[in-house]
């Protein structure tokens, strides 16, 4: 079920900008399915961890009001290019997703 | 009577069943989603909210800026950026202040990350986007009216 997700990352000056889009139907568990009527079950991202060369530098967690597919974007300081930023996130049934990118 | 079984049907009707299943410990939730601040977000109002990520009384901050669209013709997909220029910004956390569960998402800063996040979040209508900030202990606040057209929470 674990689709793929994008990272980029990109220096400017001495501030990696990070930008990573995950896929993910971020289903708040409010909305109802049009055909049924029943209730879609809720089903979104929790928490999302990045790591810059194994050493950690955000740790997010997330609510059902984030949008489908979410996009988040950070700054780093004191990276360079070249060095690896992991980006991890585990959902609210347990599923989970791994990625990670060279800062180019 | 089975003390679990009374919990879940207590909280079908509100919550998805998924999120109570968990709560009721139905399903394994990882070591890691244990620590997902669960109070902060199911809190029906900000207050509420705020009380679970443990600020009180935020201070009204000029340094925070929120970066969003006056006028959001799809609620599902506004775009938000917080910047924060105050010094030792450890966290960022984004309220939609008329949203269902108002806490959207809480970012902890560690390692040089500057205090800086961009994100694309739901609002079901319009309302104030809060920024909370925490800063050398203390915490700081921002917010900026998104108006919406169409609501993105629930159809």
């Amino acid at each position: 079920m674990a689709e793929p997700m994008r990272i980029r990352a990109t220096m400017a000056g001495d501030v990696a900008d990070v930008k990573v889009l995950m896929n993910h139907p971020m289903e708040t568990g409010l909305r109802k399915d049009a055909k049924t009527g029943q209730l879609v079950p809720a089903h979104f991202i929790q928490e999302v961890t990045a790591t810059l060369n194994g050493k950690e530098v955000l740790s997010a967690d997330l609510g059902s009001g984030i949008s489908k597919n979410p996009y988040l974007g950070f700054k780093v300081k004191g990276a360079k290019a070249g060095d690896k930023i992991v980006v991890n996130w585990v959902d609210n049934t347990g599923d989970k997703n791994s990625a990670e990118a060279a800062i180019g | 009577m089975n003390a679990l079984r009374r919990n879940v049907l207590k909280g079908a009707a509100g919550a998805g069943t998924v999120a109570v299943a968990v709560a009721a410990g139905l399903l394994k939730p990882t070591q890691a989603m244990a620590a997902w601040n669960k109070p902060a977000f199911e809190a029906k109002n900000v207050g509420d909210a705020m009380k679970g990520l443990g600020v009180s009384a935020p201070a009204d901050s000029k340094d925070i800026a929120i970066k969003a669209p006056d006028i959001a013709e799809n609620g599902a997909v506004v775009p938000v950026e917080v910047t924060s220029n105050l010094a030792g910004t450890t966290s960022i956390a984004i309220f939609a202040e008329k949203n269902a569960t108002p806490l959207v998402a809480s970012y902890a800063l560690a390692g040089g990350t500057e205090g800086y996040v961009s994100t694309r979040i739901k609002m079901g209508q319009t309302a104030l986007v809060r920024a909370v900030v925490s800063a050398g202990g203390k915490s700081y606040t921002a917010a900026k009216e998104v108006k919406v057209t169409i609501g993105g929470c629930g159809g």
